[in-house]
């Protein structure tokens, strides 16, 4: 797909604008960004994406770049990362930020929060398992607070446990003394996420891309 | 008091109504005839002047004149406050007509008690509404705006707030000029600038009202937002018109200039606001900064420095609604970074109380000022007024909306539209401003009326209709949700990820604004606004904070009742849900403190029983857990290799403060057992924070405002020895602490702790 230099062909970017629901418009914008990030090579790389200005005050910039390279969310059945990307996996991941559209059905809906929340959850569950257990959630809150110097360092295992404690209460209410409550499944997570408008939140727009000038004249 | 034996609440209840009967029959005359001993007095004091003899010494002696205008004031209040507290005795009229509709009623039974007993009603002075009446619950509305759902929503209510209401005013004062051309009607003399003036006062939707009525009604969060953030910013365009047509219509002919000149208006008046409310924000967040030695006066910064803003921009003839607002929204966060947690519980409770007081005065007013006013009714006039509104309304915001919706991710559904369109109500603002006409307008017993009129259909037959059409048309409510520290976490989690992804994107949208503005906060302007360290709290963990602090309050308040639930459920030991969460940080420490000197197997650590134990008082801060954790330390080391029960047992005290059954305490704790560390778990080694005073009761006393805590350095097992001496210092301090507690004193049981 896409081997030759020029702008992906029409019908390259037709069936892809088929099988991921963007315009013809966005699948050009991003493409032309794409060949950007990647110095108009076929695929990207871990540092492609490193070298982007903007990720860099931002906390989580680590997972942000690996759930590039996470097969999960590649739409594939498999597990595991890749080194590189190419445009089609580079869209893939891009289709987990679209909005929601208008008039969906209830089905539709539900299925969209799952698939953002998946998303959510393989950026959490970094070793594949399943599950997110407390260390995975206290690295996510470790991060998340790595800006915030010592304190949030001491803090972070606090409020990892403390939410842990929460999906547990929220999700298996009682248990017995010597159980073992294992890690966050998607089933709990999807449950203490429920009144999340996800759907709603977790979306970029996607138009007037203009990758020329590194901007995008976009208004909220 | 006997009456208050009441074996059954009915009876007492049916008392308390006689009481405020009573009352209210003895306030009205006393109100009524006021200006009557205003006379007496003076002649009093005429006839003494004169004669100058000798008479005997006035034991007693009435002086009305002296007291009377804080008399007067202080009863229309309490007659206010104890309708209010009438209504709320009987639940089946207060859960179908609003308050603001009973308290009106209220008003103009009241205005015709008055006009009866045969004095002039007093009218709801505009002056006094304006200065006094309205600036509470515009600042408590601002003070408390849900930011995140405000600013997302911003573009939509800004569109809703001025087109909407320049829609409104036009369409309204277009048509009735144009109805007023009709012979028949017989107001030919009504010209299109009055009517334009007319439509332009009648056409905001007011703050009061809609606050009112959407208190109750627990609508979804968004279209909540859309009217109660409409009605506070068509404050601006309001004045705007209002003052344009009425400095117009004294002269009589409009040119461009002058509608150029309206349209900067609008822009200055708007702008003006906001950033005077903006620079007394900011400065009421720095006075803030100092405040941490005289802690009793801070909340009075917060309300002076919001009223200051308000007559500020009131003076320069700016919004000063949309003064406070920006005041409020802009000092907030510094502020409670700043102030202790009983100067924000005062601020919160003041301004509830002082809006609540004029909100009800308000309404009152209205009623009493409707019996009062001059009234000039005119059947077409006032009918077409009243559609004229209605629909209006329903055209501005279906078309708004259809625009609206093509910009918007979250579309507004018909129900939105419905309810929007429907919660316009008017208010007191309209009335005040129709008010404030100078009498030279040969129409304004006219307008009074209509807007009486209008005022009263949409909160009579709007306020009470708009719950069961809500319940009939299943909108959305508002969802319950206790704040839940996992949705903050992936709150702040997707805001980064968004932002990150806009990175990728090379897109600099929404988020990365967003970013680049709250680096600017963090790095410049908290450090000038937050005292002390506290700048560089995270978001995230000042919301832990106040969350658990939040729950070891209401645990604590809520006394007994919590332990009820789980001290049968908690047989069974772990029960995450056992009891409200409390410090789940201090339980974190203890257990990690039990994990490394407890050496077992890895596996079995993994199941810390996620089990909740009330560890402390709600007063308490970091001292007494520290002292605490140290003490409980020092204990285990001691019995590291007796059995562990009796250690659990041991830790149990500290934890169960609150809750002083035996049984409980005991079981709780066996959990613990199995909370074995690893070797691999460092121990946390606990430091006093600075400073090291001794967390004696004047430290527990007093507010500690959110310091970091435990500064846990991770280091190996150690320092047993010293520790054990550390442990019997903190030990005494801290039986001194208990033996002087916060405000827990009869709740706590200070016995079993003491025979640690």
């Amino acid at each position: 797909m896409g081997a030759s230099q020029s702008a992906g062909t029409e019908h390259e970017f037709q069936d892809l604008a088929d099988r991921t629901g963007f315009s013809l418009e966005q699948i050009g914008n991003i493409n032309k960004r794409f060949r950007q990030l990647s110095n108009n090579e076929e695929t990207l790389s871990r540092e492609d994406l490193a070298s982007i200005p903007a990720l860099d005050n931002n906390p989580i910039r680590a997972q942000i770049i690996n759930a590039f390279f996470d097969k999960r969310n590649l739409h594939q059945n498999e597990t595991g990362t890749v080194q590189e990307i190419g445009f089609e996996e580079f869209l893939m991941v891009m289709t987990h930020f679209r909005p929601a559209a208008m008039g969906l059905t209830e089905e539709e809906r539900e299925n969209l929060r799952r698939e953002k929340l998946r998303f959510l959850f393989n950026m959490h569950d970094t070793d594949s398992d399943g599950t997110i257990n407390l260390e995975e959630y206290r690295r996510v809150v470790e991060e998340l607070l790595s800006k915030a110097g010592t304190i949030g360092q001491e803090t972070a295992k606090a409020i990892a446990d403390a939410a842990m404690l929460e999906v547990a209460s929220t999700t298996r209410g009682k248990m017995e003394p010597d159980e073992f409550y294992e890690g966050i499944t998607f089933e709990n997570f999807l449950q203490i996420l429920n009144t999340f408008d996800i759907e709603t939140r977790m979306h970029v727009r996607f138009l007037h891309m203009d990758t020329a000038t590194l901007r995008c004249g976009k208004s909220k | 008091m006997p009456a208050f034996s009441c074996a059954f609440p009915g009876c007492r209840r049916d008392l308390l109504v006689i009481v405020l009967v009573v009352f209210v029959g003895i306030g009205l005359p006393i109100e009524a005839s006021a200006p009557a001993y205003q006379s007496h007095g003076t002649e009093g004091s005429h006839l003494t002047n004169i004669t100058n003899t000798k008479k005997a010494f006035p034991v007693l002696a009435v002086n009305y004149e002296h007291v009377r205008k804080p008399f007067e004031i202080a009863l229309w209040i309490l007659l206010a406050l104890l309708m209010k507290l009438g209504f709320h005795l009987i639940p089946r009229l207060s859960a179908v007509v609003p308050e603001s509709c009973l308290l009106i009623v209220v008003g103009l039974l009241v205005g015709g008690l008055i006009k009866v007993i045969g004095e002039e009603p007093p009218v709801l002075d505009s002056q006094l509404f304006f200065l006094c009446l309205l600036p509470p619950i515009i600042l408590d509305a601002g003070y408390f705006l849900p930011i995140r759902p405000f600013t997302e929503n911003v573009g939509t209510i800004l569109v809703f707030a001025v087109i909407g209401t320049l829609w409104n005013a036009f369409f309204m004062g277009g048509l009735l000029y144009a109805l007023c051309q009709i012979e028949s009607v017989g107001l030919s003399g009504v010209d299109l600038l009055a009517c334009l003036l007319f439509g332009s006062i009648v056409s905001a939707v007011d703050p009061v009202a809609v606050l009112a009525v959407f208190e109750e009604i627990h609508i979804n969060e968004l279209v909540h937002i859309l009217v109660f953030g409409e009605s506070l910013l068509n404050d601006a365009v309001t004045v705007v018109l209002y003052n344009l047509f009425e400095e117009f219509s004294k002269v009589g002919t409009v040119t461009v200039l002058d509608v150029f000149l309206g349209v900067v208006c609008f822009f200055v008046v708007s702008l003006g606001g906001v950033l005077v409310g903006a620079i007394y924000g900011f400065l009421a967040a720095f006075t803030s900064r100092f405040t941490s030695h005289t802690r009793v006066i801070e909340p009075l910064f917060v309300f002076l420095y919001s009223y200051m803003a308000y007559l500020s921009s009131e003076m320069f003839h700016l919004s000063g609604i949309m003064a406070l607002i920006a005041c409020g929204v802009v000092m907030r966060p510094y502020v409670e970074a700043n102030i202790s947690h009983k100067s924000y519980t005062t601020i919160k409770y003041f301004l509830k109380m002082w809006s609540s007081v004029s909100e009800t005065l308000i309404f009152i007013f209205l009623g009493v000022s409707t019996v009062a006013g001059p009234h000039a009714w005119n059947w077409t006039f006032v009918i077409t007024t009243v559609i004229l509104c209605l629909v209006s309304r329903v055209l501005g915001v279906i078309g708004l909306t259809f625009i609206i919706n093509k910009f918007r991710i979250v579309k507004l559904t018909k129900k939105d539209q419905f309810i929007v369109a429907y919660g316009g109500l008017r208010g007191a603002i309209a009335f005040s401003l129709g008010y404030l006409l100078s009498n030279s307008h040969q129409m304004r017993n006219l307008f009074l009326t209509a807007i009486i009129t209008v005022i009263f259909f949409t909160v009579f037959v709007q306020g009470m209709t708009i719950r069961p059409l809500v319940e009939l048309l299943a909108v959305k409510k508002k969802k319950e949700s206790k704040p839940s520290i996992n949705e903050e976490i992936h709150t702040e989690f997707l805001d980064h990820l968004l932002t990150g992804v806009e990175g990728v994107c090379g897109h600099y949208g929404h988020y990365h604004w967003k970013e680049k503005l709250n680096r600017f906060n963090k790095t410049y302007v908290k450090r000038w606004l937050i005292a002390g360290e506290n700048f560089k709290e995270p978001e995230l963990i000042a919301f832990y904070r106040k969350m658990e602090l939040k729950q070891a309050i209401m645990m604590v308040e809520s006394g007994q009742l919590p332990s009820v639930l789980p001290s049968t459920i908690s047989m069974q030991n772990i029960q995450p849900r056992a009891i409200p969460r409390v410090s789940k940080k201090r339980e974190e420490e203890i257990r990690r403190i039990l994990r490394a000197n407890l050496q077992n197997n890895k596996q079995k650590m993994r199941s810390r029983s996620y089990s909740r134990h009330t560890l402390f008082d709600a007063d308490e801060e970091d001292d007494v857990s520290e002292v605490r954790l140290r003490k409980t330390k020092m204990e285990m080391e001691r019995r590291v290799s007796v059995m562990e029960r009796r250690m659990s047992h041991y830790l149990t005290v500290p934890a169960n403060r609150e809750s002083p059954r035996p049984g409980v305490r005991r079981v709780r704790f066996e959990s613990d057992n199995q909370v074995f560390s690893a070797d691999s778990f460092p121990t946390v080694h606990f430091e006093q924070p600075s400073p090291p005073s001794t967390p004696d009761a004047v430290s527990l006393e007093e507010e500690v405002p959110k310091r970091p805590s435990l500064k846990a350095d991770i280091e190996g097992p150690r320092g047993n020895a010293s520790d054990n001496h550390q442990g019997e210092l903190d030990y005494q301090r801290l039986a001194r602490c208990l033996s002087d507690p916060g405000p827990n004193k009869d709740k706590e049981d200070d016995d079993p702790f003491m025979s640690c």
